[in-house]
C-alpha cells in the first residue's frame, strides 16, 4: 500500500508517495486558481506510475486541504509539518515553517506536536512577504539573497506587509542601493520570524517550507535565534510527507 | 400609560422576525408597566433591582453586526464587546438596551469604563466604581459604598424603597439560579458529558435575555433534568473519545460559532466554561442569613475574580481546580482582541496550565469573520496534538 501526502499551500501544492517509509515520488506545482482542480491533476500525474485508490490511501492537508475530494483523510499542516520535519531530520527540535502565507514555529518530541505557534492573520514575516518584495524590486528570491548579502544595514520598519511596500518604494524613490533595500526587506522576514518563533520552546531548528534552500535566509535566522538552523532540499515536501505518514494511520 | 410611550424604534420594520419579537417582548412587558436595567457584567449585584421590583436584563453586544456603527464614534482597536454593546445602543437594534430604563455598568475595564459616558448620551447609564483589587482591607467598604449608593440611584429613579426583607427573597432566589447554573456545568463532569459544550452556552446566553427570574431558574431546572434523563437512558449527545477542552478568558458569548462550535466540530468537547459567568462565578453564593443582607451581597460579588483586579491569582487557582475536577485534556484560552488585561494575564494562565502537564493555547480574535481559516486551523491542529 502507497501512502499519499497531499499539502494544498496558498502558493504551491506539493505531494510526497510514501512505499513502506521511503519517500518514492514527489510533485510540485503551483496552486493556481482552483486547489481542486491541481488536487485532480496531482492524482492524474500519480495514476500514470500506477498509483491510485486501489493500491493508495490519501491524506490531505494545507490551506486548501478541503478540496481533494479523494483524500482518505484530512490533517492539519501544524501536524503535518511537525510530523514530516521529524521523518525528514530524525530528530526532535523546532520546526520553523515559512509557508506563503502562514508561519509557523511547531515544537517536535518523539515524532509527536508539542506546542505551536502560528503568525495572525498579518502577513508579515511569511512567504507573502518575499513574494511581493521581490516582485516589486524586480528580482527572485535567490537573487534577493545575492543582494542581501552585500547590502549595508538599513531598516524597514513597517511590520505591515502594505506600508512595507510604501516603505520600499519611497526607498527606491531615494535612490537607496538595490543591496541595501535587500538587507532591509531580509531582515524584517527574519527578525518577524524569530520573534514568532522564539515563544515556542526548544532547538535546533528546522526550517520548511519554499525557502529551504535559501541559504542567506537560513544563516541570518540562526543568528537572530541564538541556534542552530538546517534545513534540505527535501524540507519543502515535509507537509507532504507529514501527510503521507499520517495517511497510514486509520 | 403616557401615549407614545415605549414606542418601536424607527427602523423596526428592516428587522428580521427574531428580533422583531424580541422587540415585541419587551415593548409588552413595558406596556404592562415592567421596569427594565440593563447589565454587562458579573458585577452587577442583580439582588438590588430584583428587591426594587425591576427586571434585569443583559445587553446585546456579541454580533458584529453593530460594530460598523459603533466605529462611527469608537476607535477601532478596541474590544469588539465593548463596540458591539455600544453600537447596538447607537444603532437601536437591542431590544433590551432600547426599551432599557436604565443601563448598570461597572468601571472594570477602561474600555468600558469611557464608553458608558457616551453609552449615558443614549442612556441613563449608572456607573458602580469597582475597586482595582479584592485584596486591600478597606476595597471591601469602598465597594459596599458604592451598592448603597446603587441602591439610593433605584428608590430615587424608580421611586421604590428597597427592604432587607425583599433584599433577602432575591439572593433566595439568586443562590437558587446559582446553584441550577452549577448543576448544569457538572453535566460535564461524567465521560461522555451529558451536553455539547455550545448547547450550554447557547442556553446561557439565552438565559441573560429572560426577564422572569423565577422562569429562568425553571428553564435551567429542566434543561438540565432533561439532559441527565436522556443520559441514564442511554444518550449520549457527544462521543466517548472527544476530547475534554477547557474554555477560558474573555466571556464568549460572540464566539460561541467562531470558536465554540469549531472546537466541537473538530473532535472537542468543551466540559468546563471558564469564563466569568460559568462555575467559578456561580459557585459564590450570598450569605442568605447574614445580619446585614446588604454588606453580605456586597461581599459576595466582590470575590468574583476578573482579570481587571490585581492581583487576580483566585482566577489561577480555580482553573486548576477545574482542569482536575473536569478531566480536562487541553486549554483554550480566548482573549478578545484588545482585552489587555485578560490578554496579559493569559501569560501567567498559560505558564500554570502547562506546568500541569496540559496543553494550553490562546487565541486572540473579535467577532468578525476574517480569520475564521486562521482559528479553524489553530483549533484543529491544537485537537490533534492531544
Amino acid at each position: 500500500m502507497y501512502q499519499v501526502g497531499i499539502d494544498i499551500g496558498s502558493s504551491m501544492a506539493k505531494a510526497a508517495v510514501l512505499d513502506h517509509d521511503r519517500i518514492v515520488k514527489t510533485i510540485l506545482l503551483p496552486t493556481g486558481f482552483s486547489g481542486r482542480e491541481t488536487a485532480d491533476q496531482i492524482y492524474s500525474i500519480l495514476e500514470q506510475e500506477g498509483i491510485t485508490k486501489a493500491n493508495a490511501r490519501y491524506a490531505a492537508t494545507g490551506y486548501g486541504r478541503v478540496s481533494v475530494p479523494y483524500a482518505d483523510r484530512t490533517v492539519t499542516e501544524i501536524t503535518c509539518h511537525g510530523i514530516g520535519a521529524w521523518r525528514l531530520f530524525g530528530q526532535d527540535g523546532v520546526v520553523i515553517d515559512i509557508g506563503g502565507q502562514d508561519t509557523k514555529g511547531i515544537a517536535v518530541k518523539n515524532g509527536r506536536v508539542m506546542k505551536f505557534i502560528m503568525n495572525d492573520k498579518c502577513s508579515a514575516g511569511t512567504g507573502k512577504f518575499l513574494e511581493i518584495m521581490t516582485n516589486r524590486l524586480g528580482v527572485t528570491i535567490r537573487e534577493l539573497s545575492e543582494l542581501a548579502k552585500e547590502g549595508r544595514h538599513i531598516t524597514i520598519s513597517s511590520m505591515c506587509t502594505v506600508f512595507a511596500e510604501s516603505e520600499v518604494i519611497s526607498l527606491i524613490g531615494r535612490g537607496t542601493p538595490r543591496e541595501d533595500i535587500a538587507y532591509g526587506v531580509m531582515e524584517s522576514v527574519v527578525t518577524k520570524v524569530a520573534q514568532l518563533i522564539a515563544q515556542v520552546p526548544g532547538q535546533p531548528y528546522f526550517l520548511t517550507g519554499g525557502l529551504c534552500q535559501e541559504e542567506y535566509l537560513i544563516q541570518r535566522l540562526g543568528i537572530a535565534l541564538g541556534g542552530t538552523v538546517t534545513s534540505m532540499p527535501m524540507a519543502r515536501f515535509a507537509g507532504a510527507v507529514g501527510a503521507a505518514v499520517q495517511a497510514g494511520k486509520q | 400609560m403616557e401615549p407614545n410611550e415605549n414606542m418601536l424604534p424607527k427602523t423596526f420594520d428592516e428587522f428580521v422576525d427574531a428580533r422583531k419579537q424580541g422587540f415585541m417582548r419587551a415593548k409588552e412587558f413595558k406596556d404592562h408597566g415592567g421596569k427594565l436595567a440593563g447589565c454587562l457584567c458579573s458585577y452587577t449585584p442583580q439582588e438590588l433591582m430584583d428587591a426594587a421590583g425591576i427586571a434585569t436584563v443583559g445587553l446585546c453586544g456579541t454580533s458584529n453586526e453593530t460594530i460598523p456603527d459603533a466605529e462611527r464614534v469608537l476607535p477601532k482597536n478596541l474590544c469588539p464587546l465593548i463596540k458591539s454593546t455600544y453600537g447596538f445602543a447607537y444603532s437601536e437594534k437591542c431590544p433590551y438596551t432600547y426599551f432599557s430604563d436604565i443601563i448598570i455598568g461597572e468601571t472594570t475595564c477602561d474600555g468600558k469604563k469611557k464608553m458608558y459616558e457616551l453609552l449615558n448620551e443614549i442612556k441613563d447609564t449608572y456607573v458602580l466604581h469597582l475597586p482595582q483589587s479584592q485584596n486591600r482591607e478597606y476595597a471591601k467598604e469602598i465597594w459596599y459604598q458604592e451598592i448603597l449608593l446603587l441602591k439610593n440611584k433605584l428608590e430615587e429613579t424608580f421611586q421604590v424603597t428597597i427592604t432587607d426583607e425583599n433584599l433577602r427573597k432575591a439572593v433566595h432566589k439568586r443562590n437558587q439560579l446559582r446553584r441550577a447554573h452549577l448543576d448544569m456545568y457538572r453535566l460535564q463532569e461524567s465521560c461522555p458529558p451529558a451536553m455539547k459544550g455550545t448547547e450550554m452556552m447557547i442556553a446561557l446566553q439565552q438565559g441573560t435575555f429572560t426577564f422572569d427570574l423565577d422562569q429562568q431558574i425553571a428553564n435551567v431546572r429542566q434543561r438540565v433534568a432533561g439532559a441527565r434523563e436522556a443520559y441514564e437512558n442511554g444518550k449520549r449527545p457527544v462521543s466517548e473519545d472527544a476530547r475534554r477542552i477547557l474554555i477560558t478568558g474573555c466571556p464568549t458569548g460572540g464566539v460561541i460559532q467562531k470558536v465554540g462550535a469549531v472546537i466541537e466540530n473538530s473532535g472537542g468537547v468543551i466540559v468546563c466554561l471558564d469564563d466569568c459567568s460559568g462555575e467559578r462565578t456561580n459557585m459564590l453564593m450570598v450569605d442568605e442569613n447574614a445580619d446585614d443582607i446588604l454588606r453580605a451581597i456586597a461581599d459576595r460579588y466582590l470575590a468574583i475574580n476578573c482579570s481587571v483586579m490585581t492581583s487576580n491569582d483566585g482566577r489561577l487557582e480555580n482553573t486548576r481546580k477545574m482542569i482536575e475536577k473536569y478531566q480536562v485534556d487541553g486549554v483554550i484560552e480566548v482573549v478578545l482582541q484588545a482585552c489587555h488585561t485578560f490578554n496579559i494575564e493569559s501569560f501567567r494562565m498559560g505558564r500554570m496550565v502547562e506546568e500541569l502537564g496540559i496543553p494550553y493555547m490562546k487565541l486572540e480574535t473579535d467577532y468578525s469573520t476574517t480569520d475564521n481559516g486562521q482559528i479553524e486551523t489553530r483549533v484543529a491542529a491544537f485537537l490533534e496534538m492531544l
